[in-house]
């Protein structure tokens, strides 16, 4: 589901189709019969942006059917567990939870928490700004007093989460998916079959989800309400089980573990924020009274990456320049970002692999924001859209950006390509693959590893006599990476080793010297050092894990020796959860890891996910925390009350459960509850972001239908690496729409003629595909249609087209700040769409009609209807 | 006469004159597990420097190739059809459809094929033989025996993917017409164009049964894939097989893969797939059996590959006879004669 593999992951595909070959059943549910569906058994199509209704569907039927794997859940869920008396559902309050601020849109979420648990005083402003929940990632978020919860085995109190979930869903019926989804009962009922009857102690089932579960204004719920089922039926921490998040570029799971997010340090660390004064202050936050696991060692993870940043100048008398990491203090994200260059408030840009110009939701207001910037430096393979937006951007042809006056002075730097460099990729897998460089870089084309070691060299050669204290970070920097001559020739442009700084990143023993092999000897007082605590172990015995290669033929089932992954090399997170209770694999068919009682460890397949020695049946001693506190059926080992969580009590702020919210831009009401949208969801009321209007608002009809946007197999996302290239360009070149034949016939659209897709806020021209694969859905009574484009074309190349994400708009999940980019309303018109002043005028007037004013959109409490709006708008 | 112009041939390239030979090696494409990810397309290009073969969108599905040329080696043709695949289940039932627009893209693509030089094969799938009205051919598989037409409301629908390449026959036309010399047997049973010495007649162009084999614009010399015989040489398989993720594309030795493709027919049929059947397998056909053959899910027209391929040399015996017979088949005789002189 939210995922077509075939197409945007062909290669991991070949596994799937080694499965069915082997006799698994593949089921594609998705809004468009892609290549995927094409080779999946069982296709089931429903509407986009409704997937949490079709999944709670299933999870209802579980329920309802009494088909979730009880000894599963009951030992290693939250199941048991009882919330607060003054816990108020959705059901209960017509799609809020209880603690919802109409003012802020956010929620008090004390309510929400275990029985007998003390809610400390949460600030919701800071949560929200600073994306809380992906700052907890991988601790998870702390529950005071987890340990003492009461709890009822039995899973009948009213109260406990099991009965809470069996609630929360009971209206999610098939008839109610019908409605919400349009998936005809028939289908959505095999897929529940299917799924049940091949989740027990015997099969495990796999759920695989993409961009198309993420990029919505209830994301991070979507991928809850997966996880969620996949608990209920026993399949995570099994082999053949699991929720896979198939990522969007070969390292993107590298670039979240070592992070280029605004919130996160290393190893799934919190950036600090201005209220943390001191280390201890940062440690406080990150803990909870009880706290179990391994989510309680981060005072060794962050001293160990603090004595890799800043070395020898790193000691505990300084808090190991704790003070000299940078602060966060409010919504730095991408979006918050390029608002603020509109608004004059960001000088300059730094844009490496990436093409926001095209491949960021509504292109217009990235191409606004860099032109008014003072400086810019790209770096790519290729002269993209995002360093050409100032002299051929649609805004140049509308007179909204001038090239003559357009003050923005744009760096080029030529990028070397992944042959062209060495290194490690993380994949999907969160495994780890060693790169060797095929070719040198031609020309000045370097590596990203070159051009961030000399440009910390240069600026910190440039602040060497600097006594402004801002300038202590730079000066105390470790950048003290091993070189190597590279393409210049020896001297001072030598190419830093990359092997050096995987050395580094796994971290040292200093007081030894040696290599670490695991994150288990990490220390707080400064004796180790660890770049990401998580990649610790992969240069384990001195050797580069990474650089494996043995064939499977070669190796056991689970390939052990073929690059590593993180941690310790585990394949499966949380293998604890593959056995029972006493240790026992749940079946011979599905052993992995198992408690050897002769040896007294856990042992198998895998590496276990589990401190190795502590026997199934132990008992925690009391006020004991972290991963002493970890009792032998904890199998969440990262959870603070080692329990996977069914009910989210904290850490998530828009519901403890996932709830189906209709996304931001809709044409229907929500058939579940009076709240239509996400009442959390971070909307931008400004003049420059406006939204198409969603029932009750009026003028929907002006944008009747459902548009998606996503990848084909042959372009790579924004087009950088595939609209110059020939061989490519010519297997897709031009930019498409795909509409039905009943949505042709509707509107008067003639395949392979010109049709333009409106919002209001672009119109975007591409050429008809009439094709059987997309098909009208019946919703809520009415016919509903939905057209889908790929968004990899631009300005710019061999092959050109219209910026697909100029059509949508800016609005956010509160979770993790991810722009609802695969939903949206529009409509379709045949013929070219106007240019110049006519395009201006064209969307005025569909504003116009829809009555869109910047308090569209805003009022997200659908019942109290406060708008929420920029100030300055 | 022998053999040798029809009919089975056991050692090609033996026949070929290659003495001890490795084993005959080939293609076995299954269809059924391909993804159209054209990786095979870009692989082959690529390897070979290939140059691109025009920047258009063509209507037909996913495909915007159109057709085994000079500058694509490789083609993977996209059919969607209003059927069902085997047991597939493709989750029309009950929403509000109407008839299909398979009709209409094709009606909407078929002008353009009838204006292209080639006949629609720089476009699509070639016309077929013994249609007398023009037949719309925009998405392959229009109109095709079984397909469900003019139904009210759509009910089923299939999206086929098939990578389509030189057949490597056993008895090719382009080599046994070609009077330079050009188009030889390998000592891999494959058939390969020596750039340096064809002179662009262009004969070979008619002698496909498959209109695989074209001449390269501005160039004027024939092209066509090699079976990668460089790699090969190198002990190395051919570029398109190394890069398709699922084993759509599966080389090996020629006897292997006509038993493995019967089990995986064998299997299918099993798996409620009864339409699965085998394309250029059989040693009895028109051409000898290909060297790179395939697995179908429907009629090889669906794909645009002609049901019965005939070597035109199969005749040449019987048209010796004539022409020494009648005088005023001069003409004809040479050809012939030509024809025989020209195939080493």
């Amino acid at each position: 589901m939210g995922s077509n593999m075939a197409e945007a992951h062909p290669v991991g595909f070949q596994w799937v189709m080694e499965a069915k070959g082997r006799g698994a059943r593949v089921f594609h549910v998705d809004p468009r019969f892609t290549r995927t569906s094409a080779v999946a058994d069982t296709y089931v199509p429903l509407r986009a942006g409704s997937d949490i209704a079709f999944l709670g569907g299933v999870i209802n039927y579980v329920l309802e059917n009494d088909l979730a794997f009880h000894e599963y859940v009951a030992a290693y869920t939250n199941a048991s567990f009882l919330v607060r008396e003054d816990f108020a559902d959705t059901e209960d309050l017509d799609g809020l939870f209880s603690g919802y601020d109409p003012e802020t849109a956010t929620y008090d979420r004390s309510s929400w928490f275990y029985e007998g648990a003390e809610p400390g005083v949460e600030d919701e402003e800071r949560a929200r700004s600073q994306t809380e929940p992906l700052q907890t990632g991988a601790g998870g978020a702390g529950v005071g007093g987890a340990g003492d919860v009461p709890r009822d085995p039995t899973l009948q109190d009213p109260r406990c989460v099991y009965q809470v979930l069996k609630r929360h869903f009971a209206r999610y019926t098939p008839e109610m998916v019908e409605r919400v989804c349009g998936t005809p009962r028939a289908q959505f009922l095999e897929v529940c079959r299917g799924w049940t009857a091949n989740s027990n102690r015997e099969r495990t089932t796999a759920l695989v989800y993409s961009v198309g579960w993420t990029q919505h204004s209830v994301g991070a719920q979507y991928i809850r309400t997966g996880a969620i089922l996949q608990l209920l039926l026993g399949n995570i921490g099994r082999p053949g089980g699991g929720v896979f998040a198939l990522r969007g570029h070969a390292s993107i799971q590298g670039s979240t573990d070592i992070p280029t997010l605004f919130n996160l340090l290393p190893g799934y660390l919190a950036m600090p924020d201005d209220s943390h004064a001191d280390l201890a202050a940062w440690i406080a936050d990150q803990r909870s009274d009880g706290h179990k696991g391994y989510g309680y060692q981060v005072d060794a993870h962050l001293v160990s990456l603090l004595k890799e940043y800043f070395g020898d100048a790193a000691t505990p008398e300084n808090d190991f320049g704790f003070g000299w990491l940078p602060r966060i203090n409010g919504d730095h994200g991408t979006y918050r970002t390029v608002m603020d260059m509109i608004d004059g408030k960001v000088f300059g840009y730094v844009v490496m692999g990436q093409n926001p110009a095209v491949g960021s939701a509504h292109g217009k207001l990235q191409r606004l924001g860099l032109a008014n910037l003072e400086w810019l430096v790209v770096r790519d393979l290729n002269e993209i859209e995002t360093a050409t937006f100032w002299k051929d951007s649609p805004e140049v042809e509308t007179g909204e950006i001038v090239p003559e006056r357009c003050r923005t002075e744009v760096f080029l730097m030529p990028a070397a390509s992944h042959v062209e460099k060495e290194g490690t990729f993380t994949q999907t897998q969160r495994m780890l693959q060693w790169r060797t460089k095929a070719l040198e870089p031609t020309g000045d084309r370097r590596s990203e590893l070159w051009f961030a070691y000399h440009l910390g060299r240069l600026v910190r050669e440039r602040l060497a006599d600097s006594t402004d204290e801002r300038d202590l970070p730079m000066q105390k920097l470790a950048w003290d990476y091993a070189t190597e001559p590279g393409p210049d020739g020896p001297g001072p442009w030598d190419e830093p080793s990359a092997d050096d700084v995987l050395r580094r990143i796994n971290g040292y023993d200093l007081t030894t010297g040696e290599l670490l092999s695991s994150y288990l000897p990490l220390k707080a007082d400064g004796s180790t050092s660890a770049g990401c605590w998580i990649y610790t172990g992969v240069y384990a015995g001195g050797v580069n894990q990474a650089a494996r290669r043995k064939p499977h033929t070669e190796q056991g089932p689970y390939d052990a020796e073929w690059g590593w992954t993180w941690p310790l090399n585990r394949r499966v997170l949380y293998n604890r959860a593959s056995a029972d209770p006493e240790g026992r694999p749940w079946s011979e068919r599905k052993k992995l890891i198992w408690w050897d009682a002769e040896r007294g460890e856990w042992t198998g397949h895998d590496v276990p996910d589990f401190p190795v020695r502590t026997p199934p049946g132990h008992v925690a001693p009391e006020g004991s925390t972290g991963p002493d506190a970890l009792g032998g059926d904890d199998a969440f080992i990262m959870q603070a009350d080692g329990k996977a969580w069914l009910f989210a009590p904290h850490g998530v702020l828009d519901g403890p459960l996932p709830t189906h919210y209709e996304p931001h831009e809709s044409p229907i009401r929500n058939p579940l509850y009076t709240q239509q949208g996400n009442p959390t969801r971070v909307v931008y009321g400004r003049p420059d972001n406006p939204s198409n209007p969603a029932p009750p608002e009026r003028g929907s009809e002006v944008f009747p239908y459902v548009l998606t946007a996503a990848r084909l197999t042959e372009h790579h996302t924004a087009g950088g690496m595939s609209r110059q290239l020939p061989y490519l360009a010519e297997l897709q070149p031009a930019l498409f729409v795909e509409v039905s034949p009943e949505l042709a016939r509707e509107r008067g659209l003639e395949h392979l003629g010109e049709a333009h897709v409106v919002t209001s806020r672009a119109a975007v021209q591409a050429r008809v595909m009439v094709t059987d694969r997309m098909r009208p859905l019946r919703i809520d009574g009415r016919t509903i249609h939905q057209v889908w484009l790929p968004y990899h074309f631009g300005h710019t190349g061999l092959v050109r087209g219209d910026v697909v994400n100029d059509l949508f708009g800016v609005v956010e999940d509160p979770n993790v700040f991810i722009q609802e980019s695969k939903v949206a309303t529009c409509d379709v018109r045949p013929g070219p769409r106007p240019r110049g002043a006519a395009l201006t005028a064209l969307l005025e007037q569909v504003r116009a009609a829809a009555g869109v004013t910047v308090e569209t959109g805003t009022r997200i409490a659908t019942a109290i209807g406060t708008p929420h709006v920029e100030e300055d708008s | 006469m022998s053999n040798r112009w029809s009919g089975p041939l056991h050692d090609v390239a033996a026949d070929a004159g290659h003495v001890d030979p490795p084993p005959r090696v080939g293609f076995f494409t299954d269809t059924s597990v391909c993804i159209g990810c054209k990786a095979c397309e870009v692989a082959c290009k690529e390897w070979n420097a290939v140059p691109e073969d025009g920047l258009d969108l063509l209507g037909m599905s996913f495909d915007n190739t159109g057709a085994l040329g000079a500058d694509s080696w490789r083609h993977v043709a996209f059919i969607e059809q209003p059927r069902r695949l085997g047991h597939q289940e493709t989750g029309f039932a009950g929403l509000p459809t109407g008839p299909s627009g398979i009709p209409e893209t094709a009606v909407a693509v078929e002008p353009r094929l009838r204006e292209a030089p080639r006949g629609g094969a720089e476009l699509g799938t070639s016309p077929l033989p013994g249609r007398t009205e023009p037949q719309a051919l925009g998405m392959p598989g229009f109109d095709r025996p079984g397909d469900a037409t003019g139904a009210e409301s759509r009910t089923d629908f299939r999206w086929l993917m098939a990578s389509d390449v030189c057949k490597h026959c056993t008895h090719a036309g382009c080599l046994d017409v070609c009077p330079t010399g050009a188009l030889f047997r390998t000592e891999f049973g494959t058939v390969v164009v020596q750039q340096d010495i064809c002179n662009g007649c262009g004969y070979c162009v008619s002698g496909c049964p498959y209109g695989v084999i074209d001449r390269r614009e501005g160039d004027g010399r024939a092209q066509k894939c090699t079976l990668c015989y460089d790699r090969l040489s190198g002990g190395l398989e051919p570029a398109c097989a190394k890069a398709c993720p699922t084993d759509s594309i599966q080389f090996g030795e020629l006897d292997e893969l006509r038993e493995r493709a019967a089990r995986r027919v064998e299997q299918l049929h099993g798996l409620g797939v009864p339409e699965a059947r085998l394309y250029g397998h059989d040693p009895n056909d028109g051409v000898g059996g290909d060297g790179a053959f395939f697995l179908l899910l429907d009629e090889p027209e669906v794909y645009g590959l002609p049901p019965n391929p005939v070597v035109p040399t199969r005749d040449a015996a019987a048209m010796w006879k004539r022409a020494g017979l009648a005088a005023a088949a001069f003409a004809v005789a040479g050809v012939a004669a030509f024809l025989g002189e020209g195939r080493r």
